[in-house]
């Protein structure tokens, strides 16, 4: 076959459908449908499948992209499942939630002269496919004997499970929460991740023996410091997220009707009070929500409000939409569903109807100035252009701080900020407790998180003396016998060694 | 430890091929680990081996998670619920609390640690009820059910410190929740004078408890039926007239009653610690719910608190925000006490008779 070139691949990007905006802001079932098999196999066409590929090492876990794309488009769907979950042990996911315009996508050279190749949408394609037909990795496990703690179930604590369980340690993860999957469960709603493709991912967890123990709040029940001196765990895992929610400090802060996206969000996805009152968690809805701040946070909790029926919804956010944190896809889908963006725009006072609640903000409007330390033009208030709006429901979507518990319980080092300071290999102060995610690096992105609790893994490995041996394969069988507890014979196998 | 060389790999084939063979009967750490595999994560798992106490794990035979292994009534809108959960018996501190979902569709309520006890491997929790959760949890926790989810201990211990003379000080829902401070001061050498807040005689419960571990205890009802008449704000003072050297003053209860304690030991100087109740989610410091203004900052009661210093907070912020829902709240109780009228099975509870302070 000749070489794919950028004159002969198809040259529009295969669209992705997606529910018509009208009828999805009241709905909370997936924005976007994804590709079919056809959509796919059209799309894995226009990769030009460079020999010396720019999005691997775009890709925060380097995943193999082109080495996959030409499996499907030998049809080996299979063999493309096995090279993308070599790197990313959650494609279901990460195809839907990853910023990839600024990560594979923003550096694809189709992207030069086209739309660059939607990576995304067929890493999620396959991802749907492995969950649709079972499939998961996993090889016949010796036990090490070695027994690792997992503090928080978010991606990074998932991801670090998952190779250290296929590395033969004995693997618990200790969620707070009564669900695990932490901000993938609590913050992104069933539209942009349907809840079912999380479970899916847990239940390969599960099947790679990974224990997920909730109701477990780690600092408080039991410490670090007990995990490794009497539980008998050799090492640890911090992935315990930054989530704890930041407020601007203005007056009316403390007025009934202003929340964080977090508490708004948890109360929605979670604990599911937009089915109240058959679910008991109130929500408290207003007819107009202002929600502060324009990341993938704040679109998460507009759109939110918009399928529970809040009639109007801002954004509220002093910079541009140019500097807008947010995933491009979602900015796009807030604003076809109807949400009023008002850009340079920050709120000063958040007003009292009289009663303790909220009636509205009174708000500053901004100029973009010099550029600041992070680069992007730091937003200067126009002197008296201040106006005032109703509203009856703020909503903070400004960031988080560390979360302080494992502060508070342990001896572990922090930085200023509070985030669990780490080394190069992600090891804490202590000696075996490693950490990783949001909780070392601030808010950032799921694959970030993941990729971050894998490279933890390694260091972990290194820790207890577990070396990786060459993958073997199982000798060839047939027909039923070839099924061990389940697992395919053709499935890869890892043999453990532990170094003596 | 497993060690496998290259002639090790050609081993593995073959125990899996035993494995295959379950008659074979041979346990080995792999069949052991197989069977893990389809095992469903119990809380159980790890807690076997905190080894050094003979209590701390739930064996197969200890029955299910959190179960209720006792339940009393103290009157019709109080009862008591002691839940099996040894590793928290263990862990539990005065001051703090549990997050409790009682069914699957539930809301996560904070209700504090009235008791525990690491030997029994229980904590203890008094509930009052008030609303649709409480009242529900009411009707159906009974001896031998169980609670959907407990999570905890939550929250910064109280400081049972040098302090040489306390007022422990509990009204209404209160009452409980100051028993595990009221112990941890007098264990901790201290004189502690307990001053609790009913409406009526018939509601008082835990006076032997709590006379126990306090050098006086001061009953006050609204009534007048028992103790001294009127609020607990009347036995502080009379405390505070009988010791001048009161080091502290501890006080628990509705947000109205602990903002009238503060103001009773504002103007004689005495550090007085109050545990706030702001409406919780999730009890980890995410949310930001639970947020209350203390010295004009914002501080999350479920981590930074719950206990603060009563002439620092607002009160009325505090009682402000507990009116969030009540719409909802309203909402919620009266369709279930249609569904219970329904059922034919509605609970003699009357909504005036709660205890106030
Ligand atoms: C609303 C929202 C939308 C987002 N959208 C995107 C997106 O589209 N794309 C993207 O890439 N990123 C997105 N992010 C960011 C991304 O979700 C996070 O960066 C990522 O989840 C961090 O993973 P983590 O594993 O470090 O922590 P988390 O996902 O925060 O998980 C931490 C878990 O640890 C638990 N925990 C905390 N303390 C304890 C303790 N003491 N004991 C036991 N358990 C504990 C918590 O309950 C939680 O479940 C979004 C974030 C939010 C809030
Ligand atoms: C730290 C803390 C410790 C507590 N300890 C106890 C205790 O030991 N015994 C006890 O009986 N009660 C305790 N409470 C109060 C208890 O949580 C509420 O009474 C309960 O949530 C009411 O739920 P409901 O559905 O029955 O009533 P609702 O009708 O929902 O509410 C009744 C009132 O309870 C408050 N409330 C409602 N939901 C919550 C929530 N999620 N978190 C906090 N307050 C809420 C509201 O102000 C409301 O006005 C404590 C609260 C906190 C924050
Ligand atoms: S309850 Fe959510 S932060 Fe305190």
């Amino acid at each position: 076959m000749a070489r794919k070139t950028i004159r002969t691949i198809p040259q529009d990007r295969t669209p992705m459908p997606v529910q018509e905006p009208k009828a999805r802001a009241r709905n909370f079932a997936e924005v976007a449908l994804g590709y079919s098999e056809e959509a796919a196999l059209n799309e894995c066409e226009r990769c030009l499948l460079c020999p010396d590929p720019a999005c691997v090492p775009g890709c925060p876990v380097h995943i193999d992209i082109p080495g996959f794309i030409k499996k499907i488009s030998e049809r080996d769907y299979r063999g493309a499942y096995d090279v993308l979950t070599d790197a990313n042990l959650l494609p279901a996911i990460c195809g839907r939630v990853c910023p990839q315009e600024d990560q594979c996508e923003g550096v694809c050279p189709v992207g030069d002269t086209l739309e660059p190749v939607a990576i995304g949408r067929i890493e999620r394609w396959l991802g749907d496919v492995a969950i649709a037909k079972g499939w998961s990795n996993i090889p016949y496990i010796e036990p090490n004997g070695f027994k690792v703690g997992i503090i928080g179930s978010g991606p990074a604590g998932m991801a670090c499970a998952a190779d250290l369980a296929k590395a033969g340690c004995d693997v618990t993860i200790y969620e707070a929460l009564h669900q695990p999957g932490g901000v993938l469960r609590y913050g992104i709603p069933d539209f942009r991740l349907p809840p079912g493709v999380l479970d899916g991912e847990y239940e390969n967890l599960k099947r790679l023996g990974v224990n997920i123990e909730c109701n477990t709040l780690v600092g408080r029940l039991f410490t670090i410091e007990q995990m490794i001196d009497e539980m008998g765990y050799q090492a640890v895992f911090i992935g315990t997220g930054a989530g704890s929610p930041k407020f601007m400090d203005i007056p009316g802060e403390f007025l009934n009707g202003v929340l964080s996206a977090n508490e708004f969000l948890t109360r929605c996805n979670l604990m599911r009070a937009g089915e109240f009152p058959n679910y008991d968690t109130p929500l408290h809805l207003g007819r107009r929500a202002a929600i502060i701040g324009a990341g993938n946070t704040a679109m998460d909790a507009m759109r939110v409000c918009l399928r529970l029926g809040v009639e109007k919804v801002y954004c509220i956010y002093r910079r541009t939409k140019a500097e807008s944190p947010a995933r491009v896809e979602e900015i796009e889908h807030a604003e076809e569903e109807g949400i009023e963006f008002h850009w340079l725009t920050t709120p000063v006072e958040i007003l009292d109807d009289g009663n303790g609640n909220v009636r509205g903000m009174r708000c500053l409007r901004m100029e973009l100035g010099e550029p600041d330390e992070s680069g992007r033009r730091r937003p200067v208030p126009i002197e008296g252009s201040d106006f005032e709006f109703e509203a009856d429901m703020i909503i903070y979507a400004i960031g988080t701080n560390a979360n302080p518990i494992l502060g508070q319980t342990s001896k572990l080092k922090l930085n200023k900020w509070g985030y669990i300071e780490t080394d190069e290999s992600l090891a804490t102060s202590m000696a075996g407790v490693y950490a990783g995610g949001d909780i070392v690096t601030g808010a950032a992105t799921v694959i970030l998180a993941m990729g971050a609790g894998r490279k933890a893994a390694c260091s972990i490995k290194a820790y207890l003396g577990i070396r990786d041996s060459d993958r073997v394969y199982l000798p060839e069988r047939s027909g039923s016998e070839g099924k061990i507890f389940g697992i395919d014979s053709e499935e890869k196998n890892f043999c453990r060694i532990r170094v003596a | 430890m497993i060690y496998l060389n290259a002639k090790a790999k050609s081993q593995t084939y073959k125990k899996i091929d035993t494995l295959c063979n379950p008659i074979a009967g041979v346990t080995t750490v792999s069949a052991a680990r197989a069977a893990n595999v389809v095992r469903i994560a119990s809380l159980d798992a790890g807690k076997g081996d905190m080894g050094d106490s003979p209590e701390p794990g739930r064996g197969p035979d200890q029955g299910p998670r959190f179960e209720i292994v006792a339940r009393e009534d103290f009157s019709d809108a109080t009862y008591l619920l002691e839940i099996r959960h040894p590793m928290m018996a263990k862990a539990a501190r005065p001051g703090q609390f549990v997050i409790v979902i009682s069914h699957e569709n539930g809301e996560r309520i904070p209700l504090t640690l009235a008791d525990f006890d690491a030997r029994k491997g229980t904590i203890t929790l008094v509930v009052q009820a008030v609303g649709k959760t409480t009242k529900q949890m009411q009707r159906d926790c009974q001896r031998g059910t169980r609670l959907f989810s407990v999570v905890g201990p939550m929250g910064v211990p109280s400081r049972v410190g040098d302090a040489k003379k306390v007022i422990c000080v509990g009204g209404g829902l209160g009452v409980a929740p100051i028993f595990p401070q009221a112990r941890a001061f007098k264990e901790s050498g201290a004189y502690v004078v307990g001053v609790v807040g009913f409406r009526t005689k018939d509601l008082i419960f835990w006076e032997d408890k709590f006379k126990q571990y306090c050098d006086e205890f001061i009953i006050c009802t609204d009534d007048g039926s028992a103790g001294i008449e009127g609020r607990v704000t009347k036995g502080i003072e009379q405390a505070i007239q009988k010791h001048a050297d009161i080091d502290e003053v501890v006080a628990i209860g509705p947000p109205i009653m602990m903002q009238a304690c503060a103001e009773t030991t504002r103007p004689h100087n005495i550090k007085t610690i109050v545990s706030l109740n702001p409406v919780m989610v999730d009890g980890t410091g995410m949310c930001g719910g639970c947020r209350v203004k203390v010295g004009e900052r914002i501080k999350f009661a479920c981590v930074d608190g719950p206990e603060f210093d009563a002439h620092e907070v607002d009160f009325g912020d505090l009682m402000n925000r507990l009116r969030r829902f009540a719409a909802d709240e309203q909402a919620a109780m009266a369709r279930w006490s249609e569904t219970c009228r329904m059922a034919g099975q509605l609970t003699a509870v009357d909504p005036s008779s709660q205890e106030r302070a």
